[in-house]
């Protein structure tokens, strides 16, 4: 029991989020390292069902509390704080997503253990757990080792593909009793929906923009079907909303919207600085365009010679490939 | 001869009823004048009594030539005869007033004067043909933005009774045969009465009449001018004579929202405005759509003072209740309001004074907060390190001197704009390439340069102006060199004008200015003769601001191009959008035809291939216009220095 | 209201960052130091409370180049009190530096108590933890992270927006005092002009107080193997091949990011 590796579900609205899977596959790995059986932590309030996806998991412990039906962080690590001191697990993976925003910092901080963030990857190097965490707007990568076990690992987003977290195994559940404050000082009252239809951009982390070099309205489905594929939005430089080709609220720029995405893929835009203004702060930016002089290519990180018209469905094609 | 005051009328003297509407139109009308001065006197003050000569100067051109005027020719020359007639006709009321009033003076009355008698007819005729003139513009062919008001007709209306009852009294006087003929159209009236059916023995009391009707309708006009628009008959003289000699820029304040926060010069703009709409109809702002017109602006203006007379106190605002935030940020402070107005009047540094008011409450727009805040902690606009300032010089094959280590002769200023966009740096490196083809003794400040606060300051950031300056200004003091250059007219603009130079300063020029006199003097010697037909945009701050109009024409025409103007050219070019902050904010929704647009399509429009610019803005502007457009296959734009290397290279 | 604002001082990556020759840590040469953007919020978000409700608004930074700047800037936009933590450096890890300002929080005269304690959600170099939790833990008090809003404060207990994803948002009732990471605040960081700065810089004084000891290590409890750049800054690394080729390797790129 002691020693294992723990991976804590993420759930989102009664499902199991895609970097649960994602946590899994890295999990499994680092298990298989040092040897230890990989067990999947379920936390929550009649989902107990949700247990069955897990079986990339050697075995689930499901903690079950009405307390834990609310998304709130101090709560699940208060559970998982107990789980861990009775089970002394070797090192704990929680995702990194909003829902659970803070909860593996205060999981660490009640376990007097060093929490990391934005970690990115995990391996064994000569029998110690190794993270490489992305900091600084993504522009400096550290390589850390914890002194101190479990090991609270903060996982961020795409570290493996979901896939390989999932599997057609059963794990076996046990079930787990948490005690919990009868009244938690942070409640969950209800949950506020998104307008229909309103996309705010500046909020979306992958974005694909055309421009000019898009060429025509009938064009920008082939941009459209890329963005579906990566779970992106649309977005357009500013001659491009100009022709009635995309809306206002779509033009990024200096009479735009200005977006710090993790991806900001421009297709066919020249990389003029009104444009460029709203989108330079994007944490990866890769630039098709037919012109190597382009100046898209002085701010992207990658750049491609070549036709967006051609290039976008391709990728659209691969990503799905890869994504499964 | 007959004294028309003497005599009596319904049982009264008549010296003593021309006595009392006399008292009665100068009380009104001095009680109304003595108002607005106290108004004007509860406003912060400004100094504008310096440079007498230069001032006078301007007055003779201004209001005794009316030069400004003259600009749109027809209503210029009707204006100026009408001005004219006018000055006559007061010197004739004044003169016939007083002997009115004062019988025992030992003058004649001033019809009574033969010369007097001549100009009076001359130029009541010529007055009442530019009224007619006046009167069809205005009701059959309006230009666009001037306003069909009561007040226009009242005045067109009591200028022609005071002209007509001048030359009714003259020809009443030839039909009874007292008056001495004179240019022959006092004796056209006197035709046409007689045609009326007068006779000449009506016709001393038909003068007599006249003359009554006259000094009544001039009296009348006394009062009516201080409660109409033309009160800017009053006003515009000292507008002229109080006008700014060069382009205005209110002394560091910490904004206007309230008449008492304006000067009086700020406040007086509105009251000299003759609301003529030549203003409207040369703004860039307005023409694209904009909520900004600076005719309704001077309108504002003067309300508000109109409303402190009425009801007093001192909550009279402008922001806010009369004009706009997105009035207010809306300027491109391209000066084109200020150059047209023939009165003189100051439309920017109110809009300024306003947007020092939004700033100081943080009510400003969120593009235009990223700008400022990068210009105050990265030194430019772009957010990109200071570091990189001098980036665009590895592309060069040879390192431009550093002015912080060693001395130059010249010190170039680049601008924000020349360094860090990528578009413009290969602009930038040639112009490193032509100077030193020309052997100039150049160097450039590396990362110790600024933003020259230039468009901070108009943006109504006067403290991030004086921050930007300070740090420049101390980069100069540990620099050596003698004279600056600069490819950026904005920079040019603060370097040369509004910069607080402890020692006076050193010559600032502009890079056509200097590559003129390289190209004239054969330093920078043409290697080669450029074909093609071009036209030339002169940026707001070379031109307007600055009065460099010709050097960048002289190298054109000395590079062999067909240069064709556009309409819009000289101290009428159109503003491409950029100025008073504006390339920093975003475009408000239910925008026409952008400046630059407008633009674009008169070079295109003019048969020119080329759009050549002298401003790094300009030329990010146009470019994008070309696209939107839809001129990409019609119209290249080029900056004059691309055309100059292309023309030098061996 | 009784509010307290963590800002911290973090690299500033407009600049370009080197790695130290030890590889461990990063070029101090290089390094320009700019206010953490989402502590830039927390303040805006205090600042409208304050406006809302009422009450004073204290900002608490530990020492740094430039943070005289962010706090006479900060008392420009109206926050009352301004204090500089002495004892307490930046750097690379936070959780040494969130345990000593939390109990600087306990220990600094007429701060607490407090309603609430607002600093960003999180930094760009939050290696070894996130503030608002750490602090919370260390006071004892509730925490919530990824906060845009705070609508209601009554009785005791606040009513707080939180970001989830795809566009939802949650409504929460979180008691006071508590501690908040605010990710974004109702409306952007407010623009002071520069003139107003310079007024406050007259003005204000900015308050010193000794961090208590002892002040932890950081980065006591983990061990930094290395730093590295991800990729060279600059020009694009441009991709060549065929279009399904090129195709191929952006996935690449992508999976290694994160990002599908």
């Amino acid at each position: 029991m002691a020693g294992n590796i723990w991976v804590v579900a993420d759930q989102w609205q009664g499902r199991l989020t895609d970097i649960t899977f994602e946590a899994l596959a890295l999990g499994r790995e680092v298990a298989d390292a040092f040897k230890v059986p990989l067990e999947a932590v379920l936390m929550g309030h009649g989902c107990a069902s949700l247990a069955e996806e897990l079986g990339c998991a050697d075995n689930v412990i499901y903690a079950e509390h009405p307390a834990l039906a609310e998304p709130v962080p101090e709560t699940h690590a208060r559970a998982l704080t107990e789980l861990a001191q009775q089970r002394q697990p070797r090192a704990i993976v929680i995702p990194a997503t909003n829902t659970n925003w803070g909860a593996n910092t205060l999981l660490a901080a009640q376990l007097g253990v060093p929490g990391l963030n934005f970690v990115v990857d995990l391996k064994a190097v000569d029998g110690a757990l190794e993270a490489r965490c992305v900091l600084y707007g993504g522009k400096i990568q550290v390589r850390v080792q914890p002194r101190k076990e479990p090991a609270v690992i903060g996982l961020w987003p795409g570290a493996r593909p979901a896939d390989q977290g999932r599997s057609e195994r059963k794990p076996s559940v046990e079930q787990a009793s948490v005690s919990l404050a009868a009244e938690p000082k942070v409640r969950l009252k209800r949950y506020i929906e998104p307008e229909a239809g309103e996309v705010d951009l500046t909020r979306q982390d992958i974005l694909v923009a055309v421009g000019r070099g898009i060429q025509s309205k009938d064009n920008l489905e082939l941009a459209e079907e890329l963005a579906r594929a990566l779970g992106g939005e649309i977005c357009g430089s500013r001659p491009v909303v100009d022709q009635g080709w995309l809306p206002l609220s779509r033009q990024i720029g200096k009479s735009g919207l200005t977006v710090k995405p993790k991806l900001y893929l421009a297709l066919g835009i020249s990389g003029a600085p009104e444009h460029v203004e709203g989108m330079k702060g994007s944490s990866l930016i890769v630039a098709v365009n037919t012109d190597p002089q382009a100046p898209i290519f002085n701010i992207a990180h990658y750049g491609v010679v070549a036709d967006a018209l051609e290039l976008a469905p391709a990728l659209a094609e691969a990503v799905r490939a890869r994504k499964g | 001869m007959t004294d028309p005051a003497a005599g009596a009328f319904l049982g009264l003297p008549a010296r003593a009823i021309l006595w009392v509407l006399a008292l009665i139109a100068f009380g009104l009308f001095g009680w109304r004048v003595a108002a607005y001065i106290r108004v004007l006197a509860r406003a912060r003050p400004e100094p504008r009594w310096d440079q007498w000569p230069a001032r006078l100067k301007r007055f003779v051109l201004e209001v005794l030539f009316q030069r400004k005027l003259l600009e749109e020719p027809l209503i210029g020359a009707a204006h100026l005869l009408i001005f004219w007639a006018f000055v006559f006709y007061a010197t004739s009321f004044f003169w016939n007033l007083l002997r009115g009033l004062l019988p025992f003076l030992p003058i004649p009355y001033a019809d009574q004067a033969a010369w007097m008698a001549v100009a009076l007819e001359l130029f009541g005729a010529v007055g009442l043909v530019a009224l007619v003139v006046a009167a069809a513009r205005r009701y059959l062919f309006p230009p666009p933005r001037l306003e069909q008001t009561r007040d226009a007709g009242i005045i067109l209306s009591l200028i022609t009774i005071v002209l007509l009852s001048s030359l009714t009294g003259a020809g009443a006087l030839v039909l009874a045969g007292e008056h001495h003929a004179g240019v022959g159209i006092a004796s056209l009236f006197a035709g046409l009465l007689s045609g009326l059916g007068v006779s000449p023995e009506q016709g001393v009391q038909l003068n007599v009449a006249m003359w009554w009707v006259h000094m009544v309708t001039v009296l009348g006009f006394l009062v009516y001018i201080p409660y109409s628009k033309h009160l800017h008959l009053l006003a515009s003289p000292f507008g002229v004579l109080f006008g700014s000699l060069k382009p205005p820029m209110p002394a560091a304040s910490e904004g206007a929202a309230r008449l008492e926060e304006f000067t009086w010069r700020q406040l007086f703009s509105g009251l000299a405005c003759a609301e003529c709409g030549r203003c409207d109809r040369a703004c860039p702002a307005l023409n694209s759509g904009y909520p900004l017109s600076p005719k309704e602006l001077m309108h504002h203006v003067k309300e508000m003072i109109m409303a402190s007379l009425a009801s007093g106190g001192n909550g009279h605002r402008l922001l806010g209740d009369r004009v706009k935030p997105e009035a207010v940020w809306a300027c491109m402070t391209c000066l084109a309001c200020i150059q047209r107005c023939p009165v003189g009047n100051e439309h920017v540094p109110v809009l300024i004074e306003l947007r020092r008011r939004l700033m100081a409450d943080g009510e400003i727009e969120a593009h235009l907060q990223e700008a400022l805040t990068n210009l105050a902690r990265y030194g430019n606009s772009f957010g990109q390190s200071a570091r990189n300032r001098a980036r665009w010089t590895q592309g060069l094959d040879f390192k431009p001197k550093d002015a912080r280590k060693e001395p130059v002769t010249w010190l170039w200023f680049t601008g924000d704009y020349a360094a860090y966009d990528p578009r413009l740096q290969p602009i930038t490196r040639a112009a490193a390439r032509l100077f030193q083809r020309a052997g100039l003794d150049f160097g450039i400040l590396y990362e110790a340069e600024q933003n020259s606060g230039n468009d901070a300051r108009r943006a109504g950031e006067e403290g991030l102006f004086e921050t930007l300056m300070e740090k420049n200004l101390a980069a100069f003091a540990k620099a050596r060199f003698e004279r600056i250059v600069t490819t950026d007219p904005h920079s040019l603009h603060a370097l040369k004008n509004e910069y607080q130079w402890q020692n006076g300063g050193v010559p600032v020029v502009h890079h056509t200015e200097l590559l003129w006199e390289l190209i004239r003097t054969n330093r920078l010697p043409l290697n080669k003769r450029l074909n093609g037909r071009v036209t030339y945009h002169d940026p707001c701050y070379l031109g307007r601001y600055n009065g460099v109009y010709e050097a960048p024409r002289q190298i054109l025409r000395a590079l062999g191009v067909e240069l064709v103007e556009m309409p819009r050219h000289g101290s009428r070019s159109y503003c491409c959008g950029a100025g008073g902050g504006r390339i920093w904010m975003e475009d408000v929704p239910g925008i026409q035809e952008r400046p630059a647009e407008s633009r674009v399509r008169e070079a295109a429009a003019v048969g020119a291939r080329t759009l050549v610019v002298a401003c790094p803005k300009d030329w990010v502007m146009f470019q994008d216009a070309r696209k939107t457009a839809g001129l990409e296959d019609k119209l290249v734009v080029k900056d004059i220095i691309e055309l100059v290397e292309e023309a030098t290279n061996p | 209201m009784n509010l307290v604002v963590l800002m911290r001082m973090v690299p500033d990556v407009v600049e370009e960052l080197e790695i130290a020759p030890d590889g461990k840590s990063l070029d101090q040469e290089a390094l320009r130091l700019i206010v953490s953007e989402s502590d830039d919020h927390a303040l805006e978000e205090a600042l409208l409370l304050k406006e809302r409700f009422g009450g004073r608004v204290t900002v608490v930074a530990p020492e740094a180049p430039e943070v005289a700047d962010v706090l006479y800037t900060a008392a420009a936009k109206g926050a009352d009190r301004v204090i500089q933590l002495r004892g307490v450096e930046p750097g690379l890890g936070v959780a040494a530096m969130a345990e000593a300002c939390a109990a600087a929080l306990s220990a600094i005269p007429d701060l607490l108590p407090a309603d609430l304690v607002l600093t960003g959600a999180q930094s760009i170099e939050d290696l070894d933890g996130l503030v608002a939790p750490l602090v919370a833990h260390r006071l004892g008090w509730p925490y919530l992270g990824v906060v845009t809003a705070v609508s209601e404060v009554s009785n005791g207990t606040a009513t707080v927006i939180k970001e989830f994803q795809a566009g939802y948002r949650g409504e929460f009732q979180v008691s006071l005092p508590a501690v908040l990471g605010v990710q974004a605040a109702e409306k952007p960081p407010r623009y002071v002009p520069v003139a107003k700065v310079r007024a406050a810089m007259k003005a204000t004084r900015i308050e010193e107080f000794e961090a208590p000891q002892p002040v932890p290590e950081p980065l006591q409890d983990v061990t930094i193997v290395a730093l590295a750049k991800p990729e060279a800054t600059g020009r694009a690394e441009m991709l060549e091949g065929s279009v399904e080729e090129v195709a191929g390797k952006l996935c690449e790129l992508l999976a290694e990011r994160g990002l599908l």
